[in-house]
């Protein structure tokens, strides 16, 4: 799996990192999505997939199958 | 296309004030997006397209050429909406300037820092309902000042000034109030909201309106830090109070699922996304379009004004399919639902209200474990008429 997340149309809602702190986290000065980990373990996958349907402003994009490069 | 209906996109199921009104369900049914009359405090009344599918409001929300429908005008009297700061009066880059200021002070690790603070408010209320004995009206003592309380906490309202505070909120939100007494009172929460921010500017306190001026001081005017410091007090409080008294409602007649909240922390959280998702607290959004567009095929023209039904959009989720969203079921909370709105305005103050919810909700059933209510469940009045619901009186004994 890998993640992305567009900042400049993050809205700070913090939903992603409700739904997977070791993933994401926010920008104390103005709490815009930060990534913690592009290619987050299998572990994570769930949580991640949820954080980008909760996402309000459809900043995160998670494409799925991919090997970590 | 239909003639516009006379109905308040809120409508509610005769005898329950918790379910939308048939008619809700049967714009929902149709493929076409209906044209109502929306009653409107600044417009008397418009029409406006209205959305009621939750796939609809999604897209809808997340739609820039739909703009908030009430943006600023200077030039119209100054209004608890009215005035510049507000973020709901912003669109496009003017919002989002706004905004980045506002949400570092609301990310949820702030959030979680303020829980001590929120725990004690909520204990100092339950004293107070256990003060008042057997009859204690939940609405007064608990669920509204819990909310106004903790954002005197956020705005570093001090403790010498804090009835007066309260007492302004509440008259802002009473219906039965005249319209000189509403713009008087008006006139005093931005005075007092002005000397509040002139403290701030000399000295930011440790709070969160003292790190905006702090952090952002001097990109804001004065102006916009009152409409700030109200916009905060508005949107927060009303909604949030309407939570706590609805959820207490709604449990009290649903005692396993109250078993639940107080007995089982773990399914806490699960519970209020339920609980936020029944009540609807902010029933619907208003918006209008800045382009000819479409949602799903359904066309909207340049200039039409939308409506979105956060009410009827919550019982229509892709759950549906599993389950019936018109009963209450904290144990089965939805994965997402549109109670804090959706796309770029979506609620500042969620993550708060949450915590507020999940401490308060367990707080109040285990000081209580035996709490019921003082009248027969139909004296139990509830506001259904306005943008935001409401429980007006909610007595109860122990
Ligand atoms: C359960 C309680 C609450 C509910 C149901 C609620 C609901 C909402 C909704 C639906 C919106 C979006 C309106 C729209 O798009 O037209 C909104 C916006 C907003 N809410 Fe809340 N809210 C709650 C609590 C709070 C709290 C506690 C605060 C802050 C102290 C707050 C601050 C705001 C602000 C500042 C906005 C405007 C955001 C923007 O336009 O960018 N809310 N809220
Ligand atoms: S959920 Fe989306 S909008 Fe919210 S902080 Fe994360 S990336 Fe930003």
């Amino acid at each position: 799996m890998n993640v992305d997340v567009d900042q400049p149309r993050c809205v700070a809602a913090g939903h992603c990192v409700s739904a997977a702190p070791e993933v994401f986290d926010q920008r104390d000065e103005d709490g815009v999505v930060v990534l913690l980990d592009e290619t987050p373990g299998e572990h994570e996958h769930e949580r991640v997939r949820e954080a980008a349907l909760l996402c309000p402003s459809a900043a995160i994009t998670v494409r799925e199958g991919e090997r970590p490069s | 296309m239909n003639e516009p209906k006379p109905l308040p996109i809120a409508a509610r199921a005769e005898g329950c004030p918790f379910t939308p009104a048939d008619e809700l369900y049967e714009m929902q049914r149709s493929e076409e997006l209906p044209r109502i009359m929306v009653p409107s405090p600044l417009l008397d009344e418009f029409e406006a397209a209205t959305i009621t599918r939750y796939e609809d409001a999604k897209n809808a929300l997340s739609d820039t050429r739909l703009r908030m429908g009430f943006v600023f005008d200077p030039e119209a009297p100054r209004t608890m909406l009215n005035q510049p700061g507000n973020l709901l009066n912003y669109n496009g880059a003017d919002h989002s300037r706004l905004r980045r200021m506002l949400t570092g002070a609301f990310t949820v690790k702030r959030v979680r820092s303020l829980r001590p603070m929120i725990e004690r408010i909520v204990s100092d209320r339950l004293d107070a309902v256990e003060q008042a004995g057997a009859g204690a009206d939940l609405v007064q003592l608990f669920s509204t000042p819990i909310p106004t309380l903790v954002i005197c906490e956020l705005l570093g309202v001090p403790y010498a000034d804090r009835a007066d505070f309260q007492h302004r909120a509440q008259v802002g939100l009473d219906v039965n109030t005249s319209r000189e007494t509403q713009i008087r009172n008006l006139a005093e929460m931005d005075e007092y909201m002005a000397t509040l921010i002139a403290s701030h500017r000399e000295s930011p306190g440790d709070n969160l309106l003292g790190s905006v001026v702090r952090e952002h001081g001097d990109e804001l005017t004065d102006d916009e830090l009152v409409g700030i410091g109200n916009m905060l007090l508005i949107a927060g409080h009303e909604t949030t109070a309407s939570m706590l008294s609805a959820s207490t409602t709604l449990l009290l007649r649903n005692p396993d699922q109250l078993a639940v909240v107080r007995d089982e922390p773990d399914a806490v959280d699960g519970a209020v996304e339920e609980l936020l998702r029944y009540c609807s607290p902010a029933t619907a959004m208003p918006r209008q379009a800045a382009a000819d567009m479409s949602v799903r095929d359904q066309e909207i023209g340049e200039g039409e004004r939308v409506v979105v039904s956060v009410l009827a959009a919550n019982r229509d989720l892709p759950e549906a399919e599993e389950r019936d969203l018109d009963e209450l079921d904290v144990r089965n909370p939805p994965k997402h639902h549109v109670t804090f709105g959706y796309g770029a305005h979506q609620c500042l103050g969620q993550q708060l209200a949450r915590m507020e919810l999940r401490i308060a909700l367990p707080a109040l059933f285990n000081r209580f474990p035996t709490l019921r209510f003082a009248c027969p469940e139909e004296d139990i009045e509830y506001r259904t008429k306005a943008l935001v619901f409401g429980v007006r009186n909610l007595p109860v004994t122990w």
